[in-house]
């Protein structure tokens, strides 16, 4: 824009341009967007992440044909069948068979059932007793806390599967034992976890304002310091689910966690490794949910993490 | 920083202790003992449990078994006799160890590559590459790697033979497959580091100063970003060395793992007890080593922690 043409411009403006149009206060202060709780953000944030909203969806889709598929296939989960041994994908049997001839269609969803169920149980006991534990240590310190630290610094020094072994060995095969030997490892890390940002937080105003008020000390913790973190802690329990089911399979694979004709995940990609050269979908079916789950879940974890903390985003 | 090592030293011999300790009460909790089987006679039954030292007060059994730990002996077998820990570890354990350190070896150096280059290529058809294999790497456990690997390079191709342990071309297959998943999240973390490396002021300060791309890359980028990779060395080993079990059976190699499996499936307890303390005190001692290197690397760690 040249020198004239500015002032050309600013010449066809007179004073009447620049007339008090008067306030609305009431229009200043209303908000024009809708109002939205956390939750609500943090659902729109993950909505809007395909990937993770994909992810959301898929977990939905397995966990609804474990609850149902059984129930509504003609198959029983053991009902064997010598005619129709180590048969591939057919519309008979839509995963096939395996080599005593059930069918694994229903057989998937039923160890989707146990592999699922002990994910998730494991990941929240853990992390309700980690938190728990944790914030106590966190809020109080002191001798305890250093005794429990001291603990968790033995626990994570050996490693988790030896322990599970050796529960395992003690306690007999089977669900619960699975759990047990679990959480009897699993709590130290979300305990650690906790405690660190209990730590971080405990200084704060927030905190500081709630002991001026005289809340008690159990109501700071549950009430104020817990709700802070809640979004890390979900984020680490979608996490720590694909590892429980990968220990899961590893138990069940050197035969300690469920023992067949109970059928999970573990177990049937035990039984399609022995027959990997003549039947290789009896491997490729059960590994293909036990990833498609696993990757399902990290990902989701990612898209969580992003929408509870959306600063952490594009970090890995 | 010596005290900060006779710290590390102090809590993994405590970790150990605490470990034999719970493995030597987990034993006697175990339902069935070792001679339950009804064809013993009482009084063939007593005379083993002489033999073995089960009629003593436990607190002296206790000890004798600590003491035993210290000098080396790591148990016997109930089931076989005259089998012992200590002779199984000696034939099995350079399996173990050899196959363990081309894993971690295969892993890192891939892993550190895959992430560099990611990074490097960031937003691109490589970048996309190499972070799904990164993705699809840590969603499968190493067993069904392992047996997918022999199914594809040992079975339908023909390549590489599927299993037992003999030259170089037989260690390829197990290493890849007990190595992958390392392999994926060094890769992830490795590219994640990269990433926030570059935005750092110090890069900007090399680029003003007219510093070659090349330098920057390997000088500054991935020389800082390489730490994060460092702290997770110790659990790295662990899981690779734990690996070892699943893929020493998948691949019949008769190293300390496929021992271990066969173990327990033949509810052989004491000798299931004697390998895990074993192996648990041989990872501790890894971690050990591994914590005491980082602090030698990052002084900020030593005054932290």
């Amino acid at each position: 824009m040249t020198e004239e043409t500015k002032a050309a411009a600013v010449g066809a403006l007179t004073d009447e341009d620049f007339a008090v149009v008067g306030k609305n206060l009431e229009q200043m202060e209303s908000i024009s967007r809708p109002i939205l709780t956390f939750w609500q953000e943090v659902w729109r944030r993950i909505r809007k992440n395909k990937v993770a909203y994909f992810s959301l969806l898929l977990l939905t889709l397995y966990a609804l044909l474990a609850i149902f598929a059984p129930m509504l296939s003609r198959y029983g989960f053991d009902d064997q069948d010598a005619y129709a041994m180590r048969q591939g994908l057919s519309a008979t049997h839509w995963l096939g068979t395996d080599s005593l001839g059930r069918d694994l269609w229903v057989r998937v969803w039923m160890g989707a059932r146990v592999s699922l169920s002990i994910g998730l149980t494991a990941a929240l006991i853990n992390s309700v007793i980690g938190t728990v534990i944790g914030g106590f240590c966190g809020y109080y310190g002191g001798k305890l806390d250093m005794l429990i630290m001291r603990l968790i610094d033995v626990i994570y020094g050996i490693p988790s599967l030896i322990v599970c072994i050796l529960v395992m060995i003690v306690l007999g095969s089977g669900v619960k034992s699975l759990i047990v030997a679990m959480v009897i490892t699993g709590w130290a890390g979300s305990c650690r976890f906790t405690r660190g940002e209990v730590l971080r937080l405990k200084e704060q105003e927030f905190v500081l304002a709630a002991r001026v008020m005289g809340e008690p000390v159990f109501s700071i913790i549950v009430r104020e310091l817990i709700p802070n973190i809640m979004g890390l802690l979900i984020t680490n329990l979608a996490m720590a689910i694909p590892g429980a089911i990968f220990q899961e399979a590893f138990l069940s694979y050197i035969g300690l966690g469920i023992a067949p004709p109970q059928a999970s995940w573990g177990v049937l990609a035990k039984e399609g490794t022995k027959m990997l050269k003549i039947a290789p979908h009896m491997l490729y079916v059960p590994a293909f949910f036990i990833c498609t789950t696993v990757l399902a879940l990290n990902q989701l974890g990612n898209g969580l993490r992003d929408a509870f903390d959306p600063r952490l985003r594009g970090m890995e | 920083m010596r005290k900060y090592i006779l710290k590390r030293i102090g809590i993994s011999l405590l970790t150990v202790f605490v470990l034999a300790t719970v493995v030597f009460f987990l034993a006697r909790l175990m339902p069935g003992g070792p001679f339950s089987d009804p064809k013993i006679s009482a009084t063939a039954r007593e005379n083993l449990a002489h033999y073995y030292g089960f009629d003593k007060p436990l607190i002296e059994q206790y000890f004798t078994y600590l003491g035993n730990l210290l000098h080396g002996n790591f148990g016997y077998s109930t089931k076989y006799p005259g089998q012992t820990v200590n002779a199984l570890l000696a034939s099995s354990f350079p399996y173990s160890a050899d196959l363990g350190l081309r894993a971690l070896c295969f892993a890192i150096s891939f892993g550190l590559v895959f992430g560099v280059m990611s990074a490097l290529n960031r937003g691109n058809g490589i970048d996309l590459f190499f972070v799904i294999v990164a993705v699809i790497g840590t969603s499968v456990p190493d067993f069904i790697m392992g047996a997918i690997l022999q199914h594809f390079f040992g079975y339908k191709w023909g390549l590489l033979p599927i299993a037992q342990y003999k030259d170089i071309t037989y260690t390829i297959l197990p290493s890849v497959g007990l190595g992958f998943y390392t392999m994926a999240s060094v890769s992830r973390i490795m590219r994640a580091s990269m990433l926030e490396v570059v935005q750092q002021d110090y890069i900007k300060t090399a680029r003003a100063k007219g510093v070659s791309n090349f330098r920057i890359t390997w000088k500054h980028q991935i020389r800082n970003a390489i730490m994060p990779v460092i702290t997770i060395l110790g659990p790295i080993v662990a899981s690779v060395l734990t690996g070892t079990f699943v893929i020493e059976s998948v691949f019949a190699i008769p190293g300390m793992g496929k021992y271990y499996v066969e173990s327990v499936q033949n509810n052989d307890y004491s000798m299931i007890l004697g390998m895990t303390v074993f192996y648990g005190a041989f990872l501790v001692f890894c971690n050990m080593i591994v914590d005491i290197l980082y602090g030698l690397i990052d002084p900020r760690i030593r005054i932290s922690k």
